[in-house]
């Protein structure tokens, strides 16, 4: 019998094997969110361990609020992610959000909804900006939202400084509007010593959408596909340059939320915050299983690395260890998560062989 | 033969006509004075070596390029698309050899990639992922492709099965032209043999098929036109009784040019130490020098 005869056959061999595991199981080795979900469970356990306080109902409330605040910008870093992009900028444009609802409530005395909207408009803008960049110029979207980054960073300092005077904006909680602006986007609930903020209603409802939109719905699809082999997508008339830019859209509504969020829970705004965090955020959805090179990933996977970051980051706290070991803790954990992740995807692309 | 019958009802089947149809890149003339017409039912197969014009020529009638000089015609009107979309909208689909799908998705999300169907009750909104799994299988099957996991990543497939399922989303997707890019080029000869059955299915369904190779023996086992492109120009135009196999492959191994080739390649006058080490592959290489090319 001649080898391709042979190979056949045993192909057809394993395909009958293969098809005996129950369906059920050989779906969840695939799923990316499956390592994400391990070391979740591991990152408890150690915690629970060795931190009596971290087992407590307001410990609770605590961690959730911290995996909110990075979860609500997971959510579409994720998606973008998975559409085979990056975004830089993320970080420092919460800030710009925040700085702009501000200042323009206190410059024009509005009601502080006023500046709540044309922050939105900043937004969405930057996040059109970034979109508009890369299927323009087709440079890579590490250079265009490096750049976007830089720029940001830069105005949210200068012009603060040229409005205000200083490094940070005025209190706004005195003026009309910010009694309601602040029930939506930073109250809190507290039902049996379990303390629940605004964002963690944001982010599991934002979780809800966006994971509803990218495994239900026809842009989904989209999001896989320009992410996957944007050259095949646009054979197949996909409009890839129009998804992505409507993925950059996603972050700018993300980065508006919790802007809203810093500013009505702070009263006031410092220009210089938000750098760094925008890698914090990539590395929520790396271990929630996004692939750096895209095509691949779950948005409940990113609420799972926000979650990993919210319990490090107060276990941490708990078990009174030194803090500074936080970020060696998640970068360890982001290069695991990429070892995992290369893995899972050599498997999914070769089937279950 | 049938061939006749088919000849006469098909003349008014005229799917797509270029006419002297010519394209630059800067200073470059990648293609010159090429003409083809396509029927429904009928394969018309384009070969040529690398840098011959085929992919092109593609590029025009699919809607990636312009063409700069002749008409293209689809249905005897004429047209000048911007982009893919444009092309599959007026019902010409294209499979390239390598893009033709997005390893990482699902077979059934590659499947309906860029004609996703809708829930009506969502107002097309969410997509009916049952009915699309579904419908795949089926659309599958009435290819004769049997897959039973329709979720598995199409990367898991092999390289046969992935043109196959490309061929059958062209299909299902009402597709009246068919455009494949190499087909065969990097598949064994038992696959080969599946994607050319899957092509011949195509023609069955009623499409007219554009088979772009440069193996003259997959193109004659399914060609009923072939056209040969070399060095951007048609090198000849043959309806498949006016040719043979042979002649084929002679022409497109370049005619005069392969008899200087073996006249090259002989072996200088035999005996004596002449040649070092393994000779030049010795006398079979010059007689069928198209063997070599097409293996994977």
């Amino acid at each position: 019998m001649s080898t391709p005869d042979l190979l056949a056959q045993d192909a057809l061999v394993q395909d009958a094997l293969v098809q005996d595991r129950p369906a059920a199981l050989r779906r969840l080795l695939a799923r990316p969110e499956l390592g994400a979900l391990i070391a979740a469970a591991v990152v408890f356990l150690v915690f629970a361990a060795v931190a009596e306080p971290f087992l407590r109902v307001s410990s609770l409330g605590t961690v959730l609020y911290a995996a909110s605040t990075i979860g609500i910008m997971a959510v579409p870093v994720s998606l973008l992610m998975i559409g085979g992009e990056f975004d830089l900028s993320a970080g420092v444009l919460v800030t710009t959000a925040a700085l702009t609802s501000s200042m323009v409530s206190y410059q024009f005395t509005a009601v502080t909804w006023v500046g709540v909207v044309v922050s939105l408009a900043v937004t969405l803008a930057v996040g059109w900006f970034n979109g508009w960049m890369l299927g323009r110029t087709r440079l890579p979207s590490f250079i265009v939202t490096l750049g976007t980054f830089l720029m940001l960073t830069g105005a949210n300092l200068g012009v603060t400084k040229l409005v205000s005077g200083t490094v940070s904006t005025k209190p706004i909680s005195d003026m009309q509007g910010f009694a309601s602006c602040r029930w939506l986007f930073a109250s809190e609930v507290t039902v049996g010593g379990l303390t629940i903020k605004a964002t963690v209603w944001w982010w599991l409802g934002l979780l809800a959408v966006g994971t509803w939109v990218l495994l239900r719905t026809r842009f989904g699809n989209w999001i896989f596909a320009v992410g996957g082999d944007a050259a095949a997508a646009r054979a197949v008339g996909v409009p890839v340059a129009r998804t992505k830019t409507a993925l950059y859209l996603g972050v700018g509504f993300g980065a508006w939320v919790l802007g809203q969020h810093l500013l009505f829970s702070f009263d006031t705004v410092q220009s210089g915050e938000g750098v760094g965090n925008e890698l914090i955020y990539i590395v929520a959805a790396v271990i929630g299983g996004c692939l750096i090179t895209g095509g691949y990933g779950s948005v409940v996977g990113s609420a799972l690395g926000a979650l990993i970051f919210g319990m490090a980051s107060k276990g941490i706290i708990y078990a009174q260890w030194n803090p500074d070991w936080f970020k060696f803790f998640l970068g360890a954990m982001l290069l695991l998560a990429a070892l995992l992740n290369a893995f899972v995807k050599r498997r999914a692309e070769r089937g279950p062989r | 033969m049938n061939n006749d019958a088919m000849n006469n009802d098909a003349m008014n089947n005229e799917l797509l006509a270029l006419e002297g149809v010519g394209k630059s890149y800067g200073t470059v003339r990648a293609l010159q004075d090429v003409s083809l017409t396509l029927r429904a039912g009928e394969i018309s197969c384009v070969l040529g070596d690398n840098g011959a014009g085929k992919s092109t020529l593609i590029k025009i009638i699919s809607g990636l390029h312009h063409h700069d000089e002749g008409s293209y015609t689809v249905g005897g009107e004429e047209v000048r698309f911007d982009s893919p979309r444009q092309a599959l909208d007026r019902g010409i689909a294209t499979v390239y050899q390598d893009l033709a799908v997005v390893p990482l998705m699902p077979v059934w999300r590659n499947f309906f990639l860029g004609s996703e169907q809708g829930h009506r009750r969502w107002g097309g909104l969410r997509l009916d992922a049952d009915a699309m799994r579904a419908t795949t299988r089926e659309a599958l099957a009435r290819m004769g492709i049997d897959l039973h996991d329709v979720d598995r990543p199409i990367g898991t497939l092999s390289g046969g099965q992935r043109q196959c399922v490309a061929i059958a989303r062209a299909v299902h997707f009402g597709a009246r032209v068919l455009i494949l890019d190499e087909p065969t080029a990097a598949l064994g000869v038992k696959q080969s043999g599946v994607v050319l059955k899957y092509v011949t299915a195509a023609r069955d369904a009623g499409l007219g098929v554009v088979l772009i190779t440069h193996n003259p023996h997959h193109a004659y086992l399914v060609g009923d036109h072939f056209t040969l492109l070399k060095r951007g120009r048609m090198a000849g135009s043959h309806p498949r009784d006016e040719i043979g196999l042979e002649q084929l492959t002679t022409e497109m191994a370049g005619g005069s040019d392969l008899a200087e080739l073996s006249h090259e390649l002989a072996r200088p006058a035999v005996t004596g130490p002449a040649v070092t080490g393994p000779a030049v592959t010795g006398p079979t290489t010059t007689a069928e020098p198209r063997e070599e090319r097409p293996q994977p």
